[in-house]
């Protein structure tokens, strides 16, 4: 009986032990979690996007309580995620401007070409690093879907060989601004609907050569537009939402049809 | 100071935990997929390793040889550093927050791993004393740390190759595993000729 009793003592007084001093441990040491941080946590999205600035939404959470971050950081919840984090921590919402991505390249097939039969890794970042990508331009539109990949939303597809965003879906969260090696991708006011689409900043001619839906720099857009908004740097043209008031102007006097309107041409002419 | 060396070499080397003893196998492959998470859960258990060698020894050594319960060994190491394990968490959360939010997710990881158990053990089996021990656990977790960061380098490089679609996933990872194991079969025989036991 003695033979069988000692190994079960031991054993159950090192566990009892090891209870004992978990618990006090777990008395004495617990780092009391602000429920404040749980609540405002359940109000985002929880896409760990990154939009706000924050390494995701439980350190926005935790910043949002303790240091005081402002609440209309979030831009794919918007407003409605505002206001609730306010109502969390009795503060006032302000104001969430809705952002949506753009585009800036046009070159769809049959407008610029491939200088290559590119067969490496079927990323965008891979044949980037490959001579500039497989285009004959070196700013287009690689068209490997590395933007694809990262939104969480569905709202950015390939169409034609180039990315297109449907503003519907589009959070204006900038996963794809930050994946895109050609930083081809703008995050701009949802409400700005007039923008280039090219990021060239090769000379005019060149960018002809290459492509046939380029920006050349020739500036009428800019002494078309009547509110300033429009500013010609390094052979490309480039809007000020801020200035712009989607009147559709510039998209009249392009000669290349690189500047383009969202709002489908029958709304334009009522609105 | 050349016993240390011996110690070391071949827990880093030879007897690589991970590639050449099968240990530890499951985060070899489940967090070897980025190399910040393969270093931090890596450092995570050679800070483990150590500490649960620095607990379990004196306990083989004074609580189960001299009662002669020395088969008692794995349910009671077992035991020790699952409790060990959540302790430490509790005390990094309260005084090292910073370190507990880089160690923390791989804590709870760690306390069923094999590789840390099986470190406990060979340390009795091999009858080191305490330093040593404590010396080739902490060289059996840089082993494992090499392992991970080597590991993490093969994975990154097949996220971007084109694999048939049979082999993708868990069988082209278990085979990039097998031929890595095997390149660290080359170390064997490395000890005796660089140290001339």
């Amino acid at each position: 009986m003695e033979g069988i009793m000692t190994p079960v003592i031991i054993v159950s007084v090192i566990g009892i032990l090891a209870g004992v001093i978990l618990t006090i441990a777990a008395k004495y040491m617990a780092v009391p979690v602000d429920e404040r941080v749980t609540d405002v946590r359940a109000v985002l999205p929880g896409a760990n996007c990154g939009a706000c600035g924050f390494a995701g939404c439980d350190e926005y959470a935790e910043k949002l309580v303790n240091e005081g971050a402002a609440v209309n950081k979030c831009t794919p919840g918007g407003g409605d995620v505002a206001k609730a984090i306010g109502a969390v921590l009795g503060v006032e919402a302000g104001e969430v401007v809705p952002m949506a991505a753009i585009v800036k390249c046009s070159g769809v097939c049959g407008k610029t070409s491939y200088v290559m039969d590119y067969q490496g890794p079927q990323t965008c970042e891979a044949c980037n690093f490959f001579y500039q990508g497989r285009g004959s331009c070196s700013h287009a539109c690689l068209g490997f879907g590395d933007c694809v990949d990262v939104c969480q939303y569905n709202a950015i597809y390939i169409e034609n060989g180039i990315a297109v965003v449907d503003k519907e879906l589009c959070t204006g969260c900038g996963m794809c601004a930050r994946a895109c090696p050609n930083l081809l991708i703008d995050i701009v006011p949802a409400t700005s609907n007039v923008y280039v689409g090219c990021s060239s900043t090769d000379k005019g001619a060149f960018t002809r050569k290459v492509c046939s839906a380029g920006c050349i720099g020739c500036k009428k857009c800019e002494k078309t537009c009547e509110y300033g908004a429009i500013t010609i740097t390094d052979n490309l043209a480039g809007i000020d939402p801020a200035k712009c008031t989607n009147c559709g102007a510039c998209v009249g006097v392009c000669p290349t049809k690189v500047i383009k309107s969202l709002v489908p041409q029958a709304q334009e002419a009522t609105a | 100071m050349k016993e240390i060396m011996v110690i070391l070499v071949s827990a880093i080397l030879v007897d690589n935990f991970v590639l050449s003893k099968f240990l530890g196998i499951c985060p070899f492959l489940g967090v070897s997929k980025k190399l910040d998470s393969a270093v931090g859960m890596s450092l995570a258990v050679i800070f483990v390793m150590a500490l649960a060698t620095a607990v379990t020894w004196p306990i083989y050594d004074s609580v189960l040889v001299p009662n002669g319960l020395e088969y008692l060994n794995t349910i009671v190491f077992i035991l020790v550093i699952a409790a060990l394990v959540q302790l430490v968490e509790i005390v990094l959360k309260k005084y090292v927050p910073a370190l507990h939010r880089s160690l923390g997710v791989y804590l709870p990881l760690i306390t069923t791993n094999c590789a840390v158990l099986g470190v406990t053990l060979l340390n009795i089996e091999e009858g080191y004393n305490l330093a040593h021990s404590l010396i080739n656990s902490v060289g059996a977790g840089v082993g494992f740390l090499l392992a991970m960061v080597l590991f993490a380098g093969v994975r990154s490089r097949m996220e971007s190759a084109k694999i048939t679609k049979s082999f993708d996933g868990i069988p082209i990872t278990l085979i990039a595993a097998s031929i890595v194991s095997l390149a660290f079969m080359g170390f064997s025989g490395v000890v005796e000729g660089i140290f001339k036991v």
